[in-house]
């Protein structure tokens, strides 16, 4: 049990306020782009060309991120209400409900000003079939150009030289053509390098951090502190110096915690005792993501590895942007990340994790409205329990539909789960005792 | 004695088992949970206690070698009906005085007297009746005060109303307002009294084995007994407001794996049907969890879906097993949605089926969904312990092995009359064992 006095505010280190100033930057970028003369590019973030796009100075708009942001800000339940009233089910995807019914009301951005119209959809991943859907209704509504950009599906569990040469091939003559038309600016590969070389720096960082959960006790935590930790390199932000600049805070700050003993920083404050290590399957819920991090921190469960936050790319495996191979790293990046794995080589990652990580179990947080993402993790939970010998739960929230965050179903299963590991962690007879 | 107490607040009702060092059950107690859930601690508590009392009482009357089993129990049974009579009877006294109390009410200013004339009335007649209802033999409607002097308070307000030219709504209302006031007062722990009363009122028949000397002393030393509340456990969805710190606290999901477990040694696989959650637990042979399932955010096939079925067919709670059992064929219903269940219903019985077959059909809609959440959390071990309030329906249980028998073959299927304890059970377990 945590025994932290309750903190009004929440607690903000320098990489914090870094980060807040970079995406309230962006926003401002976003909504002042026609003004400026600059074009737009909406664009998904796994497997995002944010180096690309850059090359064409175009700003980029993330409809994902702005559905988390409005999740967080308690909107979307609003902006989801707004969609379905237009003929949206209540079964489809609650990111894109909540887009959708965020351009109904005026198109404001989470800093309240309107969001620019797109010049181009960019579509560079297709493992989410919701996606291609989702820019579908966008275009409908924008008339604008779209890109896309086909990335075959790991079925095989890794990709192979051909799937390689077909994504390039379609940058070379899809991508960037098309993007050259839409903004007017040569593409210069010496651009590209350069990004790409400052990616890689941020990305060393990047995982120097992740891996710190490694230690006992972990100075970070991996989901809910992670989400934040990948927010620059997943988004528009990788590839600037203002990326690499966030990670060599962050790090700095991560080893002072460790050289101190401490554990993750929460928003209530520091982190009580270390008592159980979680690998968590799954996107978090964002728009009671507070509430639901306290109920882990309250048990002293700290998340000592995810895979949400490997949906952007998984740096920790190895990969880093390479500006010697600058089209073939960008299409290794887009093939390789989290959400373009097949169902076996996520439990063998998961799997790697309990282990590298000696977590106590895995947690799969079932997303609600995600039916692509969501099918087959019973799967991948009975797998890894049998290999790991490790007990492994179930819960279920959604993305930003506030309707479906059970508060005491989700706290109930969470907390049953964690006396479970800790009554095989004592293993002993009920009858023992007497 | 050191004791240790296991409460289990779930939606509908809280149990409590209290059990020695032995891991002896002496004593439960039931109640409804009310909203009142620090109430329905303290009553179900006190309920123990007094079961505690009758099975000190048993164990001093054994002690007495020369008498049977049969004698025993017929002390056992008189003495309890005599005690639950005076129970009744305290709690009737209080019932009354929060009415008198609540007929004061400036809304009834003008017609005050006859309202109390009334209340007199009732009281008296609910008195008056109150020794046939506990009598031996006697069914009563319900465990619980509120459901026993309810119905029939509303009975003979309806007839006296009538008569007296008063409204009935203010009879009820006075008579609402009372019973939430009365269930919400923890009652005095007055057992000893009532014991002593109780046993004043036994009948010729309770006694006939025992010398009264005899008999009396068994129960003083009973009496005599200090129950110490060693350590307390609590569980079920109520359980954070429990006036306990933290480690007093276990989710239901191990306390029912480990209470199966405890009246079952050898179960492997459980499924809990409560008020407003469905379970499936996979156990390993010492009674830790290995794995479970749930119901998410939809309770859909829950116990309170067959309280909604009751409410909309006006029928008892209880009554739903026995009628669906009398079906001739069971119809395949799909939905097991509490909120469309009246609209499924009526339009079965619009369409001329059965109520006896809707009623089968629905308790088999129930079944596939806990079916599903088993198998979920990996389907179903010899020997599968069934627990819960719906476990008590036949109707219930009969579709449950039809199920487990098509999907899994024979298996070893175990079900408690007092499966509705068995999370309080295993609350009660990890409390001795918290303690050396």
């Amino acid at each position: 049990m945590s025994q932290k006095p309750p903190a009004a505010d929440v607690v903000k280190e320098p990489s914090m306020l870094k980060q807040k100033e970079m995406i309230e930057a962006n926003y401002e970028r976003l909504s002042g782009a026609k003004a400026q003369g600059r074009k737009v590019a909406s664009t998904f973030v796994p497997g995002n060309l944010n180096e690309l796009i850059m090359c064409f100075d175009l700003a980029n708009n993330l409809p994902e991120i702005n559905a988390i942001q409005n999740g967080m800000r308690k909107k979307s339940g609003m902006l989801i209400m707004e969609a379905e009233k237009r003929g949206h089910s209540e079964d489809v995807c609650t990111y894109v409900k909540a887009d959708l019914g965020m351009m109904a009301k005026g198109n404001l951005g989470p800093n309240g000003k309107p969001l620019p119209e797109p010049d181009v959809l960019l579509l560079s991943y297709t493992g989410c079939f919701t996606f291609m859907k989702w820019f579908e209704l966008v275009r409908e509504q924008y008339k604008c150009e779209t890109l896309m950009l086909h990335v075959p599906y790991e079925g095989e569990g890794h990709a192979t030289k051909s799937m390689r040469d077909y994504v390039v091939k379609q940058l070379k003559e899809v991508v960037i053509p098309g993007l050259e038309k839409v903004s007017g600016v040569k593409f210069d590969i010496d651009r590209l390098r350069q990004y790409l070389r400052e990616s890689a720096k941020a990305e060393d960082d990047f995982v120097w951090v992740l891996e710190s959960a490694k230690r006992r006790p972990s100075p970070i935590d991996a989901y809910f502190g992670g989400v934040y930790y990948i927010g620059p390199i997943f988004t528009a932000f990788r590839g600037t110096p203002d990326a690499t600049e966030y990670y060599r805070l962050l790090r700095q700050e991560i080893a002072a915690r460790i050289a101190q003993g401490q554990g993750p920083i929460t928003p209530e404050g520091d982190f009580g005792q270390e008592k159980y290590r979680l690998v968590v399957e799954g996107p978090p819920n964002w728009t009671s993501f507070r509430d639901f991090w306290k109920m882990f921190h309250d048990e002293g469960a700290v998340v000592v590895a995810s895979t949400y936050t490997k949906v952007g790319g998984l740096y920790d495996l190895g990969f880093r942007h390479d500006p010697d191979h600058p089209l073939e790293s960008l299409a290794d990046y887009c093939l390789g990340c989290y959400t373009n794995r097949n169902l076996p080589s996520r439990i063998d990652l998961i799997e790697k994790y309990v282990r590298d990580y000696e977590a106590d179990g895995l947690l799969i947080n079932s997303i609600k409205s995600c039916n692509s993402f969501s099918a087959g993790q019973l799967l991948v939970l009975r797998e890894i329990e049998r290999r790991t010998g490790k007990p492994a739960a179930f819960i279920e929230t959604d993305l930003v539909d506030p309707r479906y965050f059970s508060a005491a179903n989700v706290k109930n299963r969470l907390e049953s789960y964690l006396q479970m590991i800790e009554q095989k962690r004592r293993g002993a007879s009920p009858r023992a005792a007497a | 004695m050191r004791c240790f107490i296991g409460i289990d607040l779930g939606s509908t009702t809280t149990k409590a088992v209290l059990m020695d060092e032995n891991l002896e059950i002496l004593g439960r107690g039931i109640t409804n949970s009310r909203s009142n859930y620090d109430t329905a601690t303290a009553v179900t508590k006190q309920e123990a206690r007094i079961g505690t009392r009758f099975t000190l009482f048993r164990k001093a009357l054994e002690s007495q070698a020369r008498n049977g089993r049969a004698a025993i129990e017929a002390v056992i049974g008189d003495l309890e009906r005599g005690f639950r009579l005076e129970q009744f009877l305290g709690q009737l006294e209080q019932l009354h005085q929060a009415c008198a109390r609540h007929a004061e009410d400036p809304r009834l200013a003008d017609k005050k007297r006859a309202v109390a004339a009334t209340l007199d009335e009732i009281f008296r007649r609910l008195r008056a009746e109150a020794p046939a209802m506990f009598a031996k033999g006697a069914a009563r409607r319900s465990d619980f005060f509120r459901d026993n002097a309810g119905s029939r308070f509303v009975q003979i307000a309806e007839g006296l109303a009538k008569e007296s030219g008063l409204a009935y709504e203010d009879l009820l209302h006075v008579y609402d307002k009372s019973i939430i006031e009365v269930e919400s007062r923890v009652p005095e722990d007055d057992s000893a009294d009532k014991f002593a009363r109780g046993f004043a009122r036994m009948t010729a028949d309770g006694q006939a084995a025992f010398e009264p000397a005899a008999l009396k002393r068994a129960l003083d030393a009973a009496l005599a007994v200090e129950i110490e509340e060693t350590y307390v456990v609590g569980t079920g969805y109520g359980r954070v407001r429990l006036p306990f710190p933290k480690e007093h606290i276990r989710s239901e999901i191990l306390c029912h794996g480990l209470g199966a477990h405890m009246m079952y040694p050898a179960t492997r696989t459980v499924l809990d049907i409560g008020g407003q959650d469905t379970k499936g637990i996979q156990v390993d042979p010492t009674g830790i969890v290995e794995n479970f399932q749930m119901n998410d955010r939809c309770a859909a096939g829950c116990g309170r879906y067959l309280g909604y079925i009751a409410d909309e067919m006006n029928l008892g709670l209880h009554e739903l097993g026995p009628m669906a059992m009398q079906a001739t064929k069971v119809p395949r219903i799909n939905s097991t949605c509490t909120v469309f269940a009246g609209a499924e219903l009526r339009d079965r019985l619009a369409l001329g089926e059965k109520r006896e077959d809707i009623l089968a059909g629905l308790h088999r809609a129930i079944m596939l969904r806990a079916m599903s959440i088993i198998s979920r959390a990996g389907g179903i071990r010899d020997q599968f312990t069934f627990t819960g309030g719906v476990a008590k329906n036949a109707a219930a249980v009969r579709e449950l092995r039809k199920l487990v028998k098509e999907n899994y073959g024979e298996v070893h299927i175990n079900i408690d009359p007092d499966s509705i304890y068995t999370g309080a059970l295993g609350a009660a377990t990890f409390a001795r064992r918290a303690v050396n």
